[in-house]
């Protein structure tokens, strides 16, 4: 007993001396399965550990629910260092190559045989949509979008993506309603589908939303880099050497974590940068 | 003699003389239309007039003030409302976490307690535009306000001990409350604020002895909802129908609508009805909810009693630009169509979308509709229908840029409250003078889902001065005179019987301009920009003082506190690119200042 406690301390002892003097400073979300929680259970935990490890760096959080201003008083409040899943290219900040890309998906109870692969499929029609829904300021995901132009929005029903801190995983409610047979389909976000479909009693179907771009400029993929401050180009080129030498043990992260990965397309759609 | 109780009552603590003293003093107030030696409600009186009676302070002398003391409250951040003055003490609520300070006059600059209400730390994240607060109402011995994190909380006006709280809702939610609440009879109404992170709107009425909830009407959803029933009457055919807080929105939207009552509220004790505005309905992409979607961006008439609606007037159908209803419904009784005519009980509205309403506050028919500002969304309001004229290519949709819509989403004036003096007929309004560009197919980031909508960039209007203070003729719809500024007037704006009128800049100038010509009498600068509500009250020495709140912030300061980077023109909704120059003119700052006389 005793001699264990003497491992111990000398291990604890070895390790704050090699204790490394460079910190990784990550921002992300407490509460937001499969990306991030304060456990440290989510996939940009996992490969936030990956990208310290290979830095020699002490990795340390900032949490800030993703809402509103998320980057802006965060990162640019200089409050941490890297943000680890961001849409590429996203305004105020320098983005990494993109090291995985997904797409809004499709999720139905097998046991429906909808088969709905797209906006147009006419069996759409009579269904309850359910989407997550975020506020005003004229953001809202592509596919709530998708069906305003159809004249659909009534077939929508809205699921928040925030709650009390007491609820885990919020975002996760909308796939246990389509479980549920409380909606019939819902469009989400793939690492959303993958990561809660797989947690269901019902076996669910995933599909890809096709076309990749609802004419002429809708998206429904999206590139994901990691993104650091704008001037950082050094610190951003190290980054992008880690993501090309770890580059399996990511994409085992994302597999573990189910998240739905699609194909590079050739070119950007028009209207985006 | 009510004065010389309430000084023995605050040397004494005795709490009982409070009830006797609120018992003389709020029906006093109500009558008269004018605060006097005290300012109890947040607009100095509950028809929102913002005019003082006071005339010690006067067009002759106002240039001689001279700041007596100031008090800084510690938080760097937009310091919206009024202080309260009720007796020798001065209440002031600062910005998130909301502490409440009694200042002592006696005592120039010295507290006399401080209560912190221990606000939900959590709920700074989720607030709108700013952690702001508008203000407490005193009552029934009690100074009662609205913390961030949801909760209205009564403080016993003598002790500083809490009396009763009454919590809404968690701020995780997306929902919070800055609104300044009024007091009504024996009832407390408070509204929610939030409709950016989807939350459902509502206004309710608290026991003001116990804070339990008496009743709640939602802005959107069925009629039993929004407490529409039998006495419910529209003027317009456009408000009348079953259900249109439902059967508005595609399917079950409405449930997510938005229309917060996060703006001011008034009262006619003449006819008991209670008057507020509701916001922008949610989901900003028009596209996403055809319909009127009622009852987002409109004037509501309630029984304050029971919450009943009496009459409701949907002032911007489907809104697509972010002009919320819920600025100011100042209750007047003027002369018109002109100054030979009778008098008229009036309700006067200078809205967000850039008109001018005066109407019938029996009715809600809309009298006369002129903009008041530089607007191009609609040519006009067809006062047989109620509805405006929309000019189509300012209309939003999703996918398609449009640029140079006047005025810009903070509309031709935001929450900022306009003054109104019964010496001139007159209203004095705050405006703002921006422009914006509505482009399509922004990528944004929800909890780590990839959003697309639409970015807004604001910016100067025409002319290239971003606000104004100008005085408005109800009864002609037309402007009389206007002082241009550099930046949005985002102060509020105080008339007294002095005929002198106060207001402050973001640029950090205090300033007193004659009632009747606007002519600059006073200007003094403070230590940073200005984004309270002027008021005024007799001090202990029986010399009439003058107070105001510095620390810029709110929608229009949000730069200066926030430290919004101005290379992110999309920040606090794209106001930042119309202000990027604000922090040469003010640091942050939070302090009321208070002056007098020699």
């Amino acid at each position: 007993m005793i001699q264990k406690v003497v491992v111990t301390l000398a291990l604890l002892l070895a390790t704050d001396q090699s204790a490394p003097s460079r910190q990784l400073r990550v921002c992300a979300d407490p509460n937001n399965l499969p990306f991030s929680n304060r456990r440290l259970e989510g996939f940009e935990n996992r490969i936030a550990d990956i990208i310290a490890a290979d830095m020699n760096a002490t990795l340390t959080y900032a949490w800030m629910p993703q809402r509103r201003g998320f980057v802006r008083r965060t990162l640019k409040a200089g409050l941490c260092d890297l943000i680890i899943d961001l849409p590429a290219g996203y305004e105020m900040v320098l983005s990494t190559k993109p090291y995985y890309r997904s797409s809004y998906v499709f999720v139905y109870r097998r046991d429906r045989h909808l088969e709905v692969r797209s906006f147009d499929d006419p069996g759409l029609g009579g269904l309850k949509i359910g989407l997550h829904m975020a506020g005003e300021d004229g953001a809202n995901q592509p596919p709530a979008h998708a069906l305003a132009r159809r004249h659909m929005a009534a077939n929508i029903v809205a699921f928040k993506m925030w709650d009390v801190d007491s609820v885990e995983s919020p975002a996760g409610r909308i796939i246990e309603a389509v479980a549920g047979g409380e909606i019939d389909i819902a469009v989400v976000w793939g690492p959303f589908a993958g990561y809660f479909a797989s947690r269901q009693a019902t076996e669910l179907q995933i599909v890809p939303v096709e076309p990749s771009v609802d004419p002429p400029s809708l998206p429904f993929t999206y590139d994901i880099s990691m993104a650091v401050r704008p001037g950082q180009a050094t610190f951003k080129e190290e980054i992008e050497s880690i993501l090309d030498r770890r580059r399996a043990d990511i994409t085992a992260i994302l597999a573990e974590y189910g998240v739905p990965l699609v194909g590079q397309r050739a070119s950007s759609p028009p209207g985006l940068k | 003699m009510i004065l010389s109780l309430l000084h023995r009552r605050l040397r004494h603590g005795l709490a009982s003389l409070v009830q006797i003293f609120a018992a003389f003093l709020i029906p006093c107030v109500a009558a008269a239309q004018s605060a006097g030696s005290e300012w109890t409600t947040p607009a100095g009186t509950v028809q929102g007039t913002r005019f003082s009676a006071l005339d010690q302070i006067n067009a002759g002398n106002v240039s001689q003030l001279h700041e007596e003391f100031r008090f800084k409250t510690g938080v760097l951040a937009g310091h919206e409302g009024a202080p309260l003055v009720v007796g020798t003490t001065m209440y002031v609520v600062g910005p998130f976490p909301n502490k409440l300070f009694a200042l002592d006059l006696k005592r120039p600059g010295e507290t006399r307690w401080v209560f912190d209400p221990k606000a939900d730390r959590f709920a700074q994240d989720k607030a709108c535009c700013d952690i702001v607060n508008r203000g407490a109402v005193f009552a029934n011995g009690k100074v009662i306000y609205n913390v961030l994190d949801n909760t209205t909380v009564a403080v016993d006006a003598v002790t500083g001990r809490e009396v009763w709280r009454k919590k809404f809702a968690d701020p995780a939610k997306g929902q919070t409350m800055t609104m300044a609440p009024l007091v009504v009879h024996d009832k407390v109404l408070v509204g929610n604020s939030g409709g950016e992170m989807g939350v459902r709107g509502f206004i309710a009425a608290l026991d003001v002895k116990t804070g339990a909830e008496v009743w709640r009407a939602f802005s959107t959803g069925p009629d039993k909802d929004v407490r529409i029933g039998p006495r419910f009457g529209p003027f317009y055919d456009k408000d009348k129908g079953q259900n249109l807080g439902s059967t508005s929105w595609p399917g079950t939207l409405w449930d997510h609508g938005g229309s917060t009552v996060w703006g001011w509220l008034t009262y006619d004790p003449d006819l008991n009805l209670l008057f507020h505005g509701t916001a922008n309905p949610g989901v900003w992409n028009a596209d996403l909810r055809p319909g009127d979607n009622k009852w987002s961006a409109t004037v509501f008439a309630r029984d304050p009693d029971t919450g009943e609606a009496i009459w409701a007037y949907q002032i911007t159908p489907h809104d697509g630009w972010d002009y919320d209803g819920v600025n100011e419904n100042i209750v007047v009784d003027l002369p018109f169509p002109s100054v030979n005519s009778a008098t008229r009980k009036l309700l006067v509205r200078f809205d967000r979308n850039g008109f001018a309403y005066t109407m019938d506050r029996k009715n809600g028919q809309v009298l006369s509709a002129e903009k008041y500002v530089f607007a191009n969304w609609a040519d006009r309001v067809d006062l047989s229908s109620g509805l405006p004229v929309e000019n189509p290519e300012k209309r939003t949709h999703e996918g398609v840029n449009v640029l140079d819509i006047c005025p810009a989403a903070p509309g031709g004036k935001d929450q900022q409250p306009a003054a109104f003096s019964p010496k001139t007929g007159l209203f004095y309004v705050p405006t703002n003078n921006l422009c914006m560009d509505y482009e399509a197919l922004k990528v944004m980031l929800f909890e780590g889902a990839p959003f697309v909508g639409a970015s807004v960039t604001m910016k100067a209007g025409p002319g290239g001065n971003r606000g104004s203070l100008l005085a408005w003729d109800a009864a002609a719809g037309k402007k009389v005179w206007e002082l241009k500024e550099r930046f949005p007037v985002w102060s509020g704006v105080l008339a007294t019987a002095g005929d002198v009128v106060f207001y402050g800049t973001l640029d950090r100038m205090f300033k007193a301009v004659d009632a009747r010509t606007g002519n600059v009498l006073f200007e003094r600068q403070l230590d940073s920009g200005i984004v309270g509500y002027p008021m005024t009250f007799i001090g202990p020495d029986g010399k009439q003082r003058v107070a105001v709140y510095s620390g810029p912030g709110g929608f229009g300061g949000a730069i200066v506190p926030g430290k919004l980077s101005t290379d992110d023109p999309f920040a606090a909704l794209g106001i930042v690119g119309a202000m990027t120059d604000l922090p040469q003119f003010t640091g942050p700052g939070g302090a009321v200042h208070v002056f007098k006389l020699p």
